[in-house]
């Protein structure tokens, strides 16, 4: 069931090294970029149907559009890597094994945007990784395949790898930027109508590290290629992920539109002896949690996970089993949110606080019913009244989490006045 | 209160850097990532030294430094350890490892060890979900770690003391 478009050369012995990238094919769509107008290169990203792989699933093509035709300021390519939801390890695949197909995919994109600055902002704590992205750039510099003249074409590009210091809201893309301004990763209000995004009042693009790996296949193989794979609606393929008891924890790509028990059973290898599902949060804890009957019938792609009311998210899954206890893995949740929270906007900075402290006093046994009312009052005040989309995120894990478990918030409540 | 310096190899690194950026204020995560390779931590000197360099007021830079967990506002033990506690990693038993650093080391989340060797931080998502539980050591990754492996990587530490 896997199909291998990012995630090719992963295996191989060495293949972050150039002499073993390039040997595996890497930087093969080079000659055709340049033999290509940039305008055809978007053309044929928005006939792929490529989506933004960072949790949003936005179409690549129509944001690339977004950014201004004949602009006299310089533009910048931001490429996101501060990967830090909660279940979410697959860029990090991307920046061990294989970071020229990275470089390769910023080459692309760059030219098809007439970008000649791109930045890969990589989270704090990967600091192995953006040293080896880091040294792959170097070694893109010093074979001239980066730098003043692309492999000798008449076009320049410089990357620069720009460390974050442990935010997870820097992985929003108006904060991201703000960050690399410099600045508090305090998200940006949007603007009523969509346009790009501004690095220091130039015209930038963000897009996640797996969205630009996945350019130079669509270069090579046209959009009709990409469309190869995956569902009509969510075209291609995803490095999904697994974490939490199963057999087989890791990151496999998936073509989209498989069976989430397959990829539990299959892949994952199933759960660990003696274990039994009991829940899944599909993609990164920011999605809506899934029962185990919810999960038998799960399709991996957008519009499937949008129909039973949760998302795709970033494809992160964490499998629950059932010795956990969902009051527990709500108040850790709720702790992550709690302690992420950038504090700009009020609903967010307070509710994430106040549940937190409900949680708190529920599993120390002075909790009882009217707490989940005032819980699912707070995520209705958090939802929607924010500047960015954390608040909405927490809320829906948070109500998923309440009202598809709530009995086992009612056997908590009892076990504690049995105790009393 | 004495000055902060870089050194001479900071000091190029950050002018190496600096050419990079379309504005010297984009720096900032970069200039304070140097001062906590150097220091440690990031003192209130290095913070003036930052602002300084960077024409901004001190207090901007107290308000980013402060705002990004990594950085460390005092000085901390002489290895690190960020154990991550989220989802993943608590299901997989990072309660048990905090257990066991507090059993054996004696500390917990945000103390440092009488001899100054250890210092604790409970971490958010390290993005290591697939090998839980997961904790960083002086910055580097153990995934999949038990308890008895944790005391391999102590003892390890002390040995190089």
């Amino acid at each position: 069931m896997q199909v291998k478009i990012v995630s090719k050369n992963f295996d191989i012995p060495n293949s972050h090294t150039l002499e073993v990238a390039r040997a595996n094919g890497r930087y093969s769509t080079v000659e055709k970029v340049f033999s290509m107008n940039p305008d055809d290169i978007m053309e044929e990203v928005t006939k792929s149907g490529l989506r933004g792989k960072g949790g949003g699933g936005a179409p690549c093509g129509p944001k690339w559009k977004m950014m201004p035709k004949d602009d006299p300021r310089p533009s910048y390519l931001i490429v996101n890597g501060d990967e830090s939801e909660p279940g979410t390890f697959k860029d990090r695949q991307i920046f061990e094994y294989d970071p020229h197909l990275l470089i390769e995919g910023i080459i692309a994109s760059s030219y098809a945007m007439n970008i000649h600055d791109a930045y890969i902002y990589i989270r704090g704590e990967y600091k192995f990784w953006s040293d080896r992205v880091d040294a792959a750039i170097e070694e893109a510099y010093a074979a001239g395949i980066i730098g003043e003249k692309i492999m000798g074409h008449d076009y320049s590009l410089n990357i620069t790898v720009h460390r974050g210091g442990g935010a997870y809201i820097c992985g929003e893309k108006s904060a991201l930027i703000e960050s690399l301004e410099g600045k508090r990763g305090h998200p940006r209000l949007k603007p009523h109508q969509k346009e790009c995004e501004w690095f220091f009042d130039n015209p930038a693009t963000v897009n996640n590290v797996e969205t630009i790996a996945s350019v130079p296949f669509i270069v090579e193989n046209g959009a009709e290629g990409y469309r190869a794979h995956g569902t009509k609606s969510s075209p291609g393929t995803m490095l999904f992920a697994m974490s939490g008891p199963v057999k087989n924890p890791g990151v496999y790509e998936l073509p989209f539109g498989e069976k989430m028990i397959d990829f539990l059973e299959i892949l994952g290898g199933g759960m660990q002896e003696g274990k039994k599902l009991k829940a899944l949060i599909p993609g990164g804890s920011s999605c809506p949690i899934l029962t185990a009957e919810e999960v038998q019938t799960a399709v991996l792609d957008y519009e499937s996970m949008w129909d039973i009311g949760s998302t795709l998210g970033t494809g992160g899954m964490i499998v629950i089993d059932d010795s956990a206890n969902m009051v527990e893995v709500a108040k850790n949740l709720i702790e992550f949110y709690h302690h992420e929270s950038c504090g700009q906007c009020t609903p967010c900075r307070e509710g994430t606080s106040w549940i937190d402290k409900i949680l708190k006093n529920i599993l120390e046994g002075s909790g009882n019913e009217s707490d989940l009312n005032t819980i699912l009052d707070v995520c209705h005040t958090m939802n929607g009244k924010t500047v960015c989309v954390f608040a909405p995120a927490v809320s829906d894990i948070i109500v998923s989490i309440v009202k598809k478990f709530r009995h086992e918030f009612i056997e908590e409540f009892k076990k504690n006045n049995q105790t009393k | 209160m004495s000055k902060f310096v870089y050194t001479q190899e900071n000091e190029q690194e950050f002018q190496r850097l600096l050419k990079k950026y379309p504005k010297s204020d984009s720096m900032m995560l970069p200039a304070l990532w140097l001062v906590q390779e150097q220091l440690g931590w990031v003192s209130p000197e290095a913070m003036l030294f930052v602002a300084e360099k960077l024409g901004k007021p001190p207090i901007e830079v107290h308000s980013v430094t402060s705002f990004y967990t990594m950085f460390n506002l005092k000085p901390i033990g002489t290895h690190h350890i960020e154990l991550c506690k989220t989802l993943s990693c608590m299901l997989m038993g990072s309660r048990d490892l905090k257990k066991h650093i507090k059993d054996t080391i004696g500390i917990e989340p945000g103390q440092t060890s009488v001899d100054g060797l250890f210092h604790l931080t409970e971490v958010e998502c390290m993005g290591a979900c697939g090998g839980a539980p997961a904790l960083a050591l002086n910055g580097k990754y153990h995934e999949k770690i038990t308890c008895s492996g944790l005391d391999e990587l102590v003892k390890e530490c002390k040995s190089c003391k």
